[in-house]
Order: C-alpha cells, then sequence, then structure tokens
C-alpha cells in the first residue's frame, strides 16, 4: 500500500489532450478530445482503491469510484459502465460538467499531496468508449405495472426519472416545452463542452426502452396538471428547471445588444445560431462583447462569444477570483482562449446610442469589505472609481429563477417565498397529491448531478407510491 | 409533423393563410393567444396569431405577412406538407367583458389578430366599431369576415383607392367625438398602435394593444421580448402580448424590433435568389 501510494504521487495525473486554444478559440467542437485507452488505463492505476474511498462520499449519487476504476485498469469496460450506470444514468454528461473539484476529486485521497485521480476523465472515457463500441444493449425491464407516469421537462433531472421508471415497468410520458428534449444540456451547455449528438443518444436510448417523448407540450398551457390527471396519468413528476433569466435592473438595459445568457445560449446552441445564415435563427455578433457573471452560464457566453469572432470578450464580475462560481476547468479555458476578467467591477448603467443600440456600460471598481451573510466578503464600491468599457454586446448570466408559467396554473402546489416548488429532500413528493419535482425548480440552479439525483430519490418514492400508495 | 389542410392567399399573394391540423392547441386557445411554428430542422420559431380555431376539426388558423426568409419559406408549404412544430396556445388569452361601446382598429395582418378578438366582443353583448385599414384596396384582408364580426364596419385606404381615404386614424377620431366609447382595440404596425393610443389618451378612452416584439421560446425563459410598459419590464409573451396601450413605450419597441435587420435582410435576399433560380 505504501508502495502504491508512492507511486500515485509519483505518476502524474494524465492530461486529457486537448485542441489549441488558438484554434479552438474560433470554432465549436468539443475542447477536450478525450483518453485513448492506454492514457485512461494510466491514469486508473493512480487510483489506491481505497477500503474507505473518500471520493464516493463527495460523489452526490455515491458512484462506485474505485470500483469502476479498477474495471478500467482490467481493461473490462462493459463492467466499467454497467458499474457506474447502476447509480448514474449521464455518465458522458457527468464525466464532462460536473464541478469534480469540489465533488469527488475534491475528496480524493491522491489529491493531499498531489493531483488527484482523474475521476470525471475516466468516467467521460468509459461512457465514451461504449458509446463508440458497446452493443447498445438495452437493461432488462420489470413485467407492465399498467400504471401512467408523466414527467415535465427533459433536463437532466426529468430523463433521469424517465429512465428508472421505464424499467420499473411503468408506462413513461416526457412532455417538454421546446421543440427537442435535453434541458440546458441541449439549449445551455454549448457544444464545445457537451456535444449534443451525445446528448440525443441518450435521449434515443430512453426512447428504444419505451419512454414516450413529446415535445412541443407546454404544460401549463397546452395541458394542466389536473387535466393530465384526468387523462388517466398515475403520478407526474416536475421537472422544468429554473427557466427565468435575472437581468440587472440598471438603468438602459432595454437597449439593442443585451441578452439573458438564455436568450444567447439558446439561439446559439438550440437553434444553431452560429451556423447562420445556414440556420434561420440569427445571433448577434459583437465586437465587444461583455459578459456580467461568472458561473458556468457565463463561461458558457463569453466562451461562444469568443467563437463567433469577437475582437474582445471581458468577464465583468462584482465579487475577486476566490469566489467565482464557474468550474475550475472552464476558467481556465476562458483564460487560455483569451477572454479577460474584469473582477471587483460592477456595471451601474448601459450606454446607447439613437438608434438604441448598446455602445458601452459605466462601472464601478469594487473592494472587499466585512464579510455578509453568506461568510463572503462583501464587494464595496470604491468613492470616485467610475470607468467605462465600450462593447456593442452585453450578456448577463447572473443567475436564472423559477419561471412561473407551470407553477402559477397549479394553485394547489405550495411554493416558497422564491416560487420554488417545495418538495421532500428525501422523496421529492410535493404538497399536492400523486406530483414529485426535483431539480433546479426545486433548488434553485445547481447541477446537473444533483438534479439527476433527486430525479432517482423521486423515481424510487413514485415507484413505492406506483405499488404500494401515496 | 402538422399538417396544412387549407391554404389561401389574399392581399395580392403578400398574406397567406394555412389551416393546420393542431388538435390539442385547437382544444385549449382562446382569443388573442398566439402559437410559435418551426417549419423545418434549420426553422426559426416564428410567433403568429391564431387567427381562428375549430376544436371539433382539430385544426387552427394562422394568417401572415410574408415578409422575410421564414414567412417566405411558410409561403412555399402546399397542402398535405406542414411544419415540424407548432407550441401552444402562448400568451394570455384576450380579457373580453361586457363594456358598451367599442371601436376595433386593424391594420395591416393586425386585422386578422383583431378577428377573433372582435366577435368575442361582440358575442357577449357590445356594440361593436371595427375600422380597418391597408394601404390599398388589393391589401385589405378579411373585410366579409369582419362586418359579419361587427356591427359596424369602417373600411380606410391610405391611396383612397377604396373606403375613405386616409389613416384608420382619422375615423377613428370622428368615431370617438361622435359617440360614448368605453373601449378601443388597437391591433396593426406598431406606428399605428402609437397614433391610436396618443389619440384615446387625449380622450381618456381606455385602449388595449397586442405586442410583437421579437421573440424566442415564449414561454418566458429567455426574456428578448421584454417590452416597456408603464416604466415597468415585461416579457410580451407570458404577460402580454396585450397591454395597456396608453402605458407602452413604442418607441423602445420599434428600435428592438429592428435588432436584427441587417441579417434578416441578407439572409431573405439569399433565399429569394437561390429559390427564383430554381
Ligand atoms: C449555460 C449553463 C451551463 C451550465 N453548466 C453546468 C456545468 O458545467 N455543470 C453542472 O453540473 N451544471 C451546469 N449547469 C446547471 C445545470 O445544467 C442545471 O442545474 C440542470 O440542467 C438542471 O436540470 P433540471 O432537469 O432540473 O432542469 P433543466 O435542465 O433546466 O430542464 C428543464 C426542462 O424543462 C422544460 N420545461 C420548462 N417548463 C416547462 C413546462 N411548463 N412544460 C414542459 N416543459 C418545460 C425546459 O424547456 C427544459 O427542457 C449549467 C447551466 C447552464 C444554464
Ligand atoms: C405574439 C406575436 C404574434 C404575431 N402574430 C402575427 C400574425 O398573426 N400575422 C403576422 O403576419 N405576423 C405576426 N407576428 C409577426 C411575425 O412573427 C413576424 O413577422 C415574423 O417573425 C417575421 O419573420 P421572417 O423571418 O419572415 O422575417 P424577418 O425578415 O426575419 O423579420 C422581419 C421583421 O419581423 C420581426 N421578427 C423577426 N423575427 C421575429 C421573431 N422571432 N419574433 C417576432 N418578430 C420577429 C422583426 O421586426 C423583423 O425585423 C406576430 C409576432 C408576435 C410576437
Ligand atoms: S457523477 Fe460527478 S461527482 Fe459523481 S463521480 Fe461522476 S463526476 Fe464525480
Ligand atoms: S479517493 Fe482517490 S485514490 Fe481513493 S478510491 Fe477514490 S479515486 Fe481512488
Ligand atoms: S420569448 Fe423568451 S421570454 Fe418571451
Ligand atoms: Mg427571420
Amino acid at each position: 500500500m505504501a508502495e502504491t501510494a508512492e507511486k500515485a504521487k509519483k505518476q502524474e495525473r494524465v492530461a486529457m489532450p486537448e485542441q489549441e486554444p488558438k484554434v479552438r478559440a474560433r470554432n465549436f467542437l468539443e475542447v477536450p478530445t478525450g483518453y485513448t485507452v492506454k492514457m485512461a488505463q494510466d491514469e486508473a492505476s493512480r487510483c489506491l482503491q481505497c477500503k474507505k474511498p473518500a471520493c464516493v462520499e463527495g460523489c452526490p449519487v455515491g458512484v462506485d469510484i474505485p470500483g469502476f476504476i479498477e474495471k478500467i485498469t482490467e481493461g473490462d469496460f462493459t463492467g466499467a459502465i454497467r458499474n457506474l450506470w447502476s447509480k448514474n444514468a449521464l455518465p458522458a454528461v457527468c464525466g464532462r460538467v460536473c464541478p469534480q473539484e469540489s465533488q469527488c476529486e475534491g475528496r480524493c485521497i491522491v489529491g493531499r499531496k498531489g493531483q488527484p485521480v482523474a475521476i470525471g476523465n475516466l468516467e467521460r472515457f468509459c461512457a465514451d468508449y461504449e458509446r463508440e463500441n458497446g452493443t447498445g444493449e438495452l437493461p432488462p425491464k420489470a413485467a407492465s405495472t399498467g400504471k401512467k407516469v408523466a414527467v415535465v421537462g427533459s433536463g437532466p433531472s426529468g430523463l433521469t426519472v424517465a429512465g428508472d421508471l421505464i424499467i420499473k415497468g411503468h408506462d413513461v410520458t416526457v412532455f417538454e416545452a421546446f421543440h427537442k428534449p435535453g434541458g440546458v444540456l441541449v439549449y445551455g451547455i454549448p457544444e464545445f463542452r457537451l456535444p449534443k449528438a451525445i446528448v440525443a443518444q441518450e435521449v434515443n436510448f430512453l426512447e428504444r426502452q419505451g419512454v414516450n417523448i413529446q415535445c412541443n407540450a407546454v404544460v401549463g398551457r397546452t395541458v394542466s396538471l389536473d387535466e393530465l390527471f384526468e387523462e388517466g396519468y398515475d403520478a407526474i413528476y416536475i421537472g422544468v428547471g429554473a427557466g427565468l433569466p435575472r437581468f440587472m435592473n440598471i438603468p438602459g438595459e432595454n437597449l439593442v445588444g443585451i441578452l439573458s445568457a438564455n436568450e444567447y445560449l439558446t439561439r446559439a446552441n438550440l437553434m444553431k445560431a452560429y451556423e447562420y445564415p445556414k440556420v434561420d435563427t440569427p445571433i448577434p455578433l459583437g465586437k465587444n462583447v461583455v459578459v456580467l457573471g461568472a458561473g458556468n452560464v457565463a463561461m458558457d457566453s463569453a466562451r461562444t462569444a469568443m467563437r463567433l469572432g469577437a475582437e474582445s470578450v471581458k468577464i465583468v464580475y462584482r465579487r475577486s477570483r476566490d469566489e467565482m462560481p464557474a468550474r475550475q476547468a472552464e476558467i481556465h479555458h476562458a483564460e487560455e482562449e483569451g477572454i479577460e476578467l474584469f473582477l471587483l467591477t460592477n456595471p451601474t448603467k448601459y450606454l446607447g446610442n439613437e438608434q438604441g443600440r448598446l455602445t458601452g456600460m459605466e462601472c464601478l471598481q469594487m473592494e472587499l469589505g466585512e464579510p455578509d451573510d453568506s461568510g463572503r466578503r462583501r464587494p464595496v464600491p470604491v468613492k470616485g472609481s467610475e470607468f467605462t468599457i465600450d462593447c456593442d454586446l452585453c450578456i448577463v448570466a447572473v443567475g436564472s429563477g423559477a419561471n412561473p408559467l407551470l407553477t402559477s396554473t397549479t394553485p394547489d402546489m405550495t411554493l416558497n417565498k422564491w416560487g420554488n416548488v417545495v418538495a421532500d429532500p428525501k422523496t421529492g413528493k410535493t404538497t399536492k397529491k400523486g406530483v414529485w419535482a426535483g431539480g433546479d425548480i426545486v433548488t434553485g440552479a445547481a447541477t446537473v448531478i444533483l438534479a439527476m439525483g433527486a430525479g432517482r430519490d423521486a423515481a424510487n418514492s413514485m415507484h413505492d407510491y406506483l405499488t404500494l400508495g401515496w | 409533423m402538422f399538417k396544412i389542410v387549407h391554404r389561401e392567399e389574399m392581399a395580392e399573394g403578400t398574406v397567406v393563410l394555412n389551416e393546420i391540423e393542431a388538435p390539442l392547441i385547437a382544444k385549449k386557445a382562446k382569443p388573442g393567444q398566439f402559437v410559435i411554428l418551426k417549419a423545418n430542422e434549420e426553422g426559426e420559431r416564428i410567433p403568429l396569431t391564431m387567427a381562428e380555431t375549430n376544436p371539433e376539426k382539430g385544426t387552427i388558423t394562422i394568417i401572415y405577412m410574408v415578409v422575410g426568409k421564414s414567412t417566405a419559406l411558410f409561403k412555399e408549404l402546399k397542402v398535405g406538407e406542414g411544419f415540424q412544430d407548432v407550441i401552444g396556445p402562448l400568451g394570455k388569452p384576450t380579457h373580453l367583458e361586457k363594456v358598451g361601446k367599442v371601436v376595433c382598429v386593424g391594420g395591416g395582418t393586425g386585422v386578422a389578430v383583431l378577428h377573433p378578438i372582435t366577435r368575442g366582443l361582440k358575442d357577449i353583448g357590445n356594440d361593436v366599431t371595427c375600422i380597418i385599414g391597408a394601404r390599398n384596396k388589393g391589401l385589405l384582408i378579411l373585410e366579409e369576415q369582419m362586418k359579419n364580426a361587427s356591427h359596424d364596419l369602417r373600411v380606410c385606404t391610405d391611396d383612397g383607392s377604396y373606403g375613405h381615404h386616409g389613416f384608420v386614424t382619422d375615423v377613428l377620431k370622428d368615431v370617438l367625438d361622435s359617440e360614448d366609447v368605453k373601449l378601443v382595440v388597437a391591433i396593426g404596425p406598431v406606428p399605428m398602435m402609437k397614433a391610436v393610443s396618443q389619440i384615446t389618451k387625449e380622450r381618456n378612452v381606455e385602449t388595449l394593444v397586442s405586442l410583437n416584439p421579437i421573440m424566442v421560446d415564449g414561454t418566458g425563459m429567455c426574456g428578448g421580448c421584454r417590452v416597456t410598459v408603464g416604466n415597468e419590464t415585461k416579457f410580451a409573451c407570458v404577460d402580454g402580448p396585450e397591454f395597456d396601450g396608453h402605458q407602452v413605450d413604442y418607441d423602445e419597441l420599434m428600435l428592438r424590433l429592428r435588432a436584427y435587420h441587417e441579417e434578416e435582410r441578407k439572409c431573405h435576399n439569399d433565399y429569394c435568389t437561390i429559390r427564383d433560380a430554381k
């Protein structure tokens, strides 16, 4: 054991090959290009196979990390993916987008002295290997229960519920407002970080198992929850995400050239506007772009603007680097691609011309003051530090709230003061009989893996209800 | 696919009517609501108001002016072909109430949007005068239908080729001066709605307008459709599309509608060149 620990420390983490920053900053192809079998096995050999693996505690769904990694070292890639699937329905997605540094890898014992085992990269490798070489065999399915389940929203949370309940023998229909399923995985996270073909294949996998996916169905408008019950559904899961863009509420916000990240990324990803005019949906091409916010959404917006040919892209954030909520890899990639960080900077006003188009914004320099309720030092404005940034495009990525479209048509379901659905944290049960909820609509904007975890818990509770009772 | 079962051209081929199979939407839709349509995989999401719905037959009818690439593409679709995606019903339905004397003012394809609202207002017992206008006689749409949907129809053309020579606003002023009007509903080009609202504001007559900002999702998730109403930002797709005409910032709406003007013009020209070469 001591010997292997020594070995793991000495052996460097196997970096995943990536496109050159200069090249990739102008294309939409995926940035990290994937491990070869050799790379995966070399990296897998760095895992110490801990008896009490700390990494597993860091994973919100408890993936058997040493277990699947061991299968990789043995060359049993089918065994590895089966192991992953038993806890995580979307390893190709999670391997790419989980904030590993604060979850699994953040706890890895090897990381105490050197770099942690690249759990995310290995997870991605298994899923990609299976996709490219696997048999695509369907998991065994229980005999039909005759029960009908409606899942509202086809993001990671809804897809997890659909996948879990279909193999338990229920009849599952997913209702999605957009014309394509996948939620944020298709309309938000860009192609260069999560190829849409991967999401499409995951969805197709569910369809092959018998899940019925109905797009263009805006629940609350096309059909209400009560009407779904009238149509014979026995249970409903709500996984509609956090689809309400927040703006800054500062003067000039309705100038042409100011878009929410939701709009900008939906145009780019879902509508493929980066191929305009080959497709019909336009997207504004900024020369000098400012992105407000510093989470994953902001990084995705900034890197998209760069790929659409911007001369300069600036991230404007009112706190400091330590508080930036984005995944480390995204911040690193963004900086490599030439995106500038304007930290401790707060916009106060947008500036425009006679055509109502954005020309710049006024900002204030901030400094860190006393800690606030969240324990983080509160940024306070520096007197007389006003300055102007010239820009013709601004993407607002300062968070999103709960979209009231569905909840406002469901008066008998309790919401919290922010409009999120109140659900039991263990089971996902809402206050409305026969209705469960999970993912961003319950927690507020969070992560893919938490949305999936909530989906799994709810699916178990729904199965109990359908077979035993409420 | 959402199949087109009936198709008409009007206004010298500049306006097209499609009756489309969409049973779920037809069952649910109310006057004033709209749908979003996408013709094919590469298509854009285009919002259009339902001019008619037939719940028994399971169809909805849209009437649109051909203005750019997407509507030109829609125009090419034949009976039996259809739209890849139709989403709806979206937006808040018109609040129909019995108030007494109502004037409905429509311009361009706004007349199509106005038609079910006019009929609805008449059906619940209002006394409805309707004023519709177009640039010339050939471009006028739905005259017969509007006559049937109201008690009194006045027609205007900008060039005097038919009906009153002049703008709908001239006729509106006459009606407002001679009758005790309780409500005005104005739907048409933004400058027309702005002019109507100015006139009714001076006379303190409640006015409803239907706004058409650029939309993407139509469910309140993108904020692209934001308009300023009474100094507050609203999302037209969920808070509207109908608003109090006296409170709307029309100038901002007009500027925002031009956001993609250059790109759209180029895209449309390219499309027409390729289509006409075929
Ligand atoms: C740009 C961006 C980048 C991100 N990057 C990361 C990352 O790197 N790592 C990470 O872990 N997390 C990331 N996140 C967060 C993560 O994507 C979300 O937490 C997660 O997708 C939430 O899943 P969900 O299933 O709850 O909802 P969503 O993924 O939001 O899906 C909800 C679905 O419901 C549909 N819907 C909404 N209303 C209705 C209705 N009334 N009727 C029918 N359907 C409806 C929506 O159209 C949507 O398809 C990112 C988010 C964004 C926006
Ligand atoms: C709620 C609503 C209801 C509408 N109902 C009708 C109707 O019943 N009949 C009708 O003829 N028109 C209606 N419109 C307008 C119609 O949507 C536009 O004419 C159409 O989108 C133009 O698309 P295009 O590609 O053919 O033209 P483009 O050349 O791309 O655009 C021409 C102009 O149309 C507007 N426009 C472009 N894209 C959009 C978009 N995604 N959403 C809204 N406007 C856009 C812009 O002002 C643009 O400059 C409605 C719009 C809204 C928002
Ligand atoms: S699901 Fe996410 S947190 Fe869990 S092991 Fe995989 S990458 Fe780590
Ligand atoms: S903590 Fe690190 S070394 Fe230990 S089992 Fe997990 S991945 Fe392997
Ligand atoms: S169209 Fe996106 S919020 Fe209205
Ligand atoms: Mg267009």
